[in-house]
């Protein structure tokens, strides 16, 4: 019989693997997440408690290493908006607290889940459900945005040149996740 | 499709990524327990719905959340202008050389 007293956290996507010619796509490993909001005034102060600079132009991010999933990175979502990322056992809100700034914090570490998508045809993965453009010139390594692929509203992050990270929410995980398998076996 | 641009992202993005949320520039009154049934009627359904110019809100919701608001021509459904919330309604002079703007772009 299972022991009550030792629950353990299961990613909603474990286990799963899926891909297809010159794409892999993963489940990511468990992240901390922040959705924050902070008025325009307090951004530099907030910036400086987290460590990392908020991106104020939209569609870009900042991290404060320099190998995404790594180190903590800084999401621009909107205009007093900013998806915060790190790794499981950092505390992002507690690096929040040192700010006397108002803000708002949500930890939605388990709201939402992520796939990484890796390779020469990672893009064309998201091209299939997804309605913005994503070429280089105005997709460049290191933009993000929230955006929609198929039904699911998606955060599509571009790590490196060929590696994308998709951030959805846990209940939408398998419907994204099964999007993008399909996808991948008609490259 | 609509190809609108939302001035908060500063860029064009497809209609999907939007949602429409009706009318703008509809001022809400500062005096709402002492307005007539009538005045109240018309605050909340009554709205313009004319044929050309139209004034009216979006919302980027599967992008940066923000509401704003759009010019949009009813009869072409041709998006000629959009501006963040709160910024005053354009002028018809403004309008009008956005419109020859766009006329240029198209030629």
């Amino acid at each position: 019989m299972a022991n009550p007293t030792q629950a353990t956290r299961k990613l909603p996507l474990d286990g799963r693997l899926a891909g297809g010619a010159g794409v892999s796509i993963t489940p990511a490993a468990s992240m901390s997440r922040v959705s924050l909001r902070v008025k325009d005034k307090d951004v530099k102060a907030v910036g400086k408690a987290l460590c990392v600079a908020l991106p104020i132009k939209p569609k870009t991010s900042n991290m404060s290493g320099d190998q995404a999933g790594a180190s903590r990175s800084a999401l621009w979502i909107g205009p007093d908006e900013w998806l915060i990322l790190d790794g499981e056992t950092a505390d992002i809100s507690a690096a929040l607290a040192k700010s006397k700034a108002v803000m708002s914090v949500v930890d939605i570490s388990h709201r939402n889940t992520a796939i990484l998508l890796e390779g020469k045809n990672a893009v064309d993965v998201l091209r299939a459900g997804c309605p913005q453009n994503l070429n280089d010139d105005v997709f460049p390594v290191g933009a993000c945005s929230r955006t929609i692929l198929g039904k699911a509203e998606v955060v599509i992050w571009r790590t490196g040149a060929v590696s994308y990270h998709v951030e959805c929410w846990r209940s939408f995980s398998g419907y994204v996740f099964k999007f993008m398998s399909q996808a991948a076996k008609g490259l | 499709m609509l190809y609108i641009r939302c001035p908060y992202c500063e860029e064009y993005r497809p209609e999907i990524e939007f949602r429409h949320a009706g009318e703008a520039h509809i001022v809400r009154p500062t005096n709402m327990a002492e307005i007539s049934a009538d005045e109240m009627e018309e605050f909340l359904f009554i709205r313009e719905n004319k044929r050309g110019i139209i004034f009216e809100r979006w919302r980027h919701i599967h992008g940066c959340g923000r509401f704003f608001n759009c010019v949009r021509d009813a009869v072409t459904d041709q998006i000629i202008m959009t501006y963040k919330s709160g910024e005053p309604k354009p002028s018809d002079a403004e309008i009008e050389k956005a419109i020859l703007a766009l006329k240029e772009e198209q030629a």
